[in-house]
């Protein structure tokens, strides 16, 4: 069953990437050209011009679709940007922080603490307010606001790695903290680092969609999923598609991201996929999650484990 | 005990020390000039020379934040240039309207999360429990805002049963309530259903079933007063993501709240009511989360200090 819901949300997945990697080149966007003729068609209308617009048109008679398209390249490259950028900071500082501990971890950890004691759209919506739209600002905004989660799954595995054997072997042989943190520290952080990272890539195209949502996103001239949805709210009446079809597209994404990170979770697992746990799992106590564990921040046990 | 309350107490304070901090940091350092703000470009140098020296803005910024923490100590944001008048009073305007959104969206939560999670618990494996689950697994990722427009787009303009802005009648309030609670009820279900089973697994129980208690009162008797402890708990967290997710969904039903004063603040560049705003949503987040810990503390006496 899960196998199965996983292939699904894979494949479903992968032609979001293709999508957004080949199709403006396949439909291309266009957003100055206004069509008086065409406006507000509902989808499978032929235009004017003898095109077919399979998801309709909005108010200035722009392909939805086209538009859709042209939004699945911002979201995609907004959140692998996001999750790269804040992922490495996060493995950098957290493997400073888990290896060194003493006043280096005190003082990452007391930051992380601070940046997670407010919720994290605020802080999002805040930076890219002060930024100014632009795609760049968008990707700055929602990086700053997630290095601290990856930052607290890789401190949790490189505090529990640091004092086992081998890595006490390796410090007897000389070896310098640079190598012993990249060589035999670092293995044991990537997997919980690639669940998080799954679940965040999701979380981040909602909070860009959000943003753009909120007109405080990518500029008017670029099309995302969020000014779409903005867009399309003003014509409920006369055009539902226009804000229907973009939140549909993002939430089949979202939650194809989630259920096949709830997959590589399980897999990551060692209590769930040999029997054998490697370490008693620290599950959080019913009903206290983290401080600070809105929605965005909820990436599973890993996370949770090291939240305090 | 006092000992755990203190440092806790002490934690919240340096918390919001960190919350104030971080907003002072991103709109003092980073949209440059705000005396070119408030005089516009027609400005004379001399002029500008003359506003930055009176906002004490050619000071040390080491020397305008400790200034910057003493005004906020007092409540002090400074002056809206847009509303005319005291910035924190604006907000604080707001606050009834937000606080009523949230009060309403956590008794939806409650009314529907927790029947839901014991008929769930009552029957595992059935189709109820899969609704339960998949809820819980992708609810809190759904772009919330887009949920919100098409609820609209559902109830108010299709089929015409509910109003889809808030005026403000309890009528209005069902849709941005719902849409608030949405993300939250299959977490609470799922909390409830989890619980319960765990519950159901232990001593007490096979002794009430014994005893020849019937399974109905076994399970309202019992059972569910040890599920309770964790729910009141977590409400204090849910209220707290209430209000932060608020700033959103108070933006797509034009609710006049903290949130859309927060968001027209930002776009306006209003940035005394938007440190306000934030920073009073901080407070409560950061306040919310110090409740729900002595709370749990004096909710279960199992908890002792050592567990904590």
């Amino acid at each position: 069953m899960r196998s199965t819901a996983a292939t699904i949300a894979g494949s479903v997945l992968a032609l979001f990437v293709l999508v957004a990697v080949f199709g403006p080149l396949l439909v291309p966007y266009d957003n100055v050209t206004t069509r008086m003729a065409d406006r507000l068609l509902p989808p499978g209308s032929t235009l004017s011009e003898g095109g077919f617009a399979l998801l309709g048109t909005d108010q200035h008679g722009r392909d939805v679709l086209a538009q859709v398209v042209a939004g699945s390249r911002v979201s995609l490259l907004v959140a692998v940007t996001v999750v790269v950028v804040g992922g490495f900071v996060g493995l950098v500082l957290g493997l400073l922080a888990g290896y060194y501990g003493g006043w280096t971890d005190t003082v990452i950890s007391r930051l992380g603490d601070m940046q997670l004691a407010f919720p994290s759209i605020l802080l999002a919506i805040l930076l890219a307010g002060v930024l100014g739209p632009s795609l760049t600002n968008v990707i700055i905004a929602l990086a700053v606001t997630r290095w601290v989660i990856f930052a607290r799954v890789v401190r949790g595995s490189a505090l529990t790695t640091r004092n086992r054997e081998f890595v006490d072997s390796a410090r007897v042989m000389g070896a310098s903290d640079v190598r012993i943190m990249a060589r035999y520290i670092l293995p044991s952080c990537v997997q919980p680092l690639l669940v998080a990272a799954t679940v965040q890539v999701g979380l981040t195209m909602v909070a860009e969609a959000a943003l753009s949502f909120l007109g405080l996103g990518v500029p008017i001239d670029q099309a995302s999923w969020g000014s779409t949805i903005a867009n399309g709210r003003d014509y409920l009446d006369s055009a539902w598609w226009i804000a229907a079809v973009p939140g549909l597209a993002l939430t089949l994404v979202v939650i194809c991201v989630g259920v096949l990170g709830d997959a590589a979770r399980d897999d990551s697992d060692p209590a769930k996929s040999s029997g054998l746990g490697r370490k008693p799992l620290r599950r959080r106590k019913a009903g206290t999650p983290a401080a600070g564990s809105t929605a965005a921040e909820t990436t599973g046990d890993s996370t949770q484990a090291v939240a305090r | 005990m006092i000992i755990y309350l203190a440092r806790r107490l002490w934690q919240s304070v340096f918390l919001i020390f960190g919350a104030i901090t971080i907003v002072f940091l991103v709109l003092r350092v980073i949209p440059g000039d705000p005396a070119t703000l408030i005089l516009g470009s027609q400005a004379t140098p001399a002029e500008l020379a003359a506003l930055r020296e009176e906002m004490g803005l050619t000071d040390p910024l080491f020397e305008q934040y400790v200034r910057h923490l003493a005004e906020v100590a007092r409540l002090d944001f400074g002056e809206s240039w847009r509303l005319g008048g005291d910035a924190f009073a604006s907000v604080v305007d707001r606050l009834p309207a937000t606080l009523t959104l949230a009060g309403y969206a956590l008794a939806l939560t409650l009314l529907i999360g927790f029947p839901l999670g014991l008929h769930a618990a009552r029957h595992t494996g059935r189709a109820v429990d899969r609704v339960v689950s998949y809820l819980s697994l992708t609810g809190q990722a759904l772009p919330s805002f887009w949920v919100g427009i098409m609820l609209v787009l559902i109830f108010a303009r299709m089929l015409g049963v509910l109003p889809g802005t808030a005026d403000g009648t309890p009528v209005s309030l069902i849709l941005p309530a719902f849409t608030l609670a949405l993300p939250f009820l299959g977490w609470l279900a799922r909390l409830v259903r989890n619980g319960t089973l765990e519950e159901l697994g232990k001593d007490y129980v096979r002794t009430a079933r014994a005893k020849g208690l019937s399974e109905r009162i076994v399970f309202n008797v019992h059972v569910l007063r040890n599920t309770l402890t964790p729910v009141v708990t977590v409400l204090g967290l849910v209220l707290g993501n209430f209000i932060a997710d608020a700033v959103i969904i108070e933006q797509v039903f034009a609710w006049p709240g903290i949130g859309s004063l927060l968001i027209d603040s930002i776009v306006n560049r209003d940035y005394a009511v938007a440190e306000a705003a934030i920073v009073l949503i901080a407070v409560f987040y950061i306040g919310l989360n110090l409740l729900v810990d002595v709370a749990y503390f004096y909710l279960d006496p199992r908890i002792t200090l050592e567990t904590v």
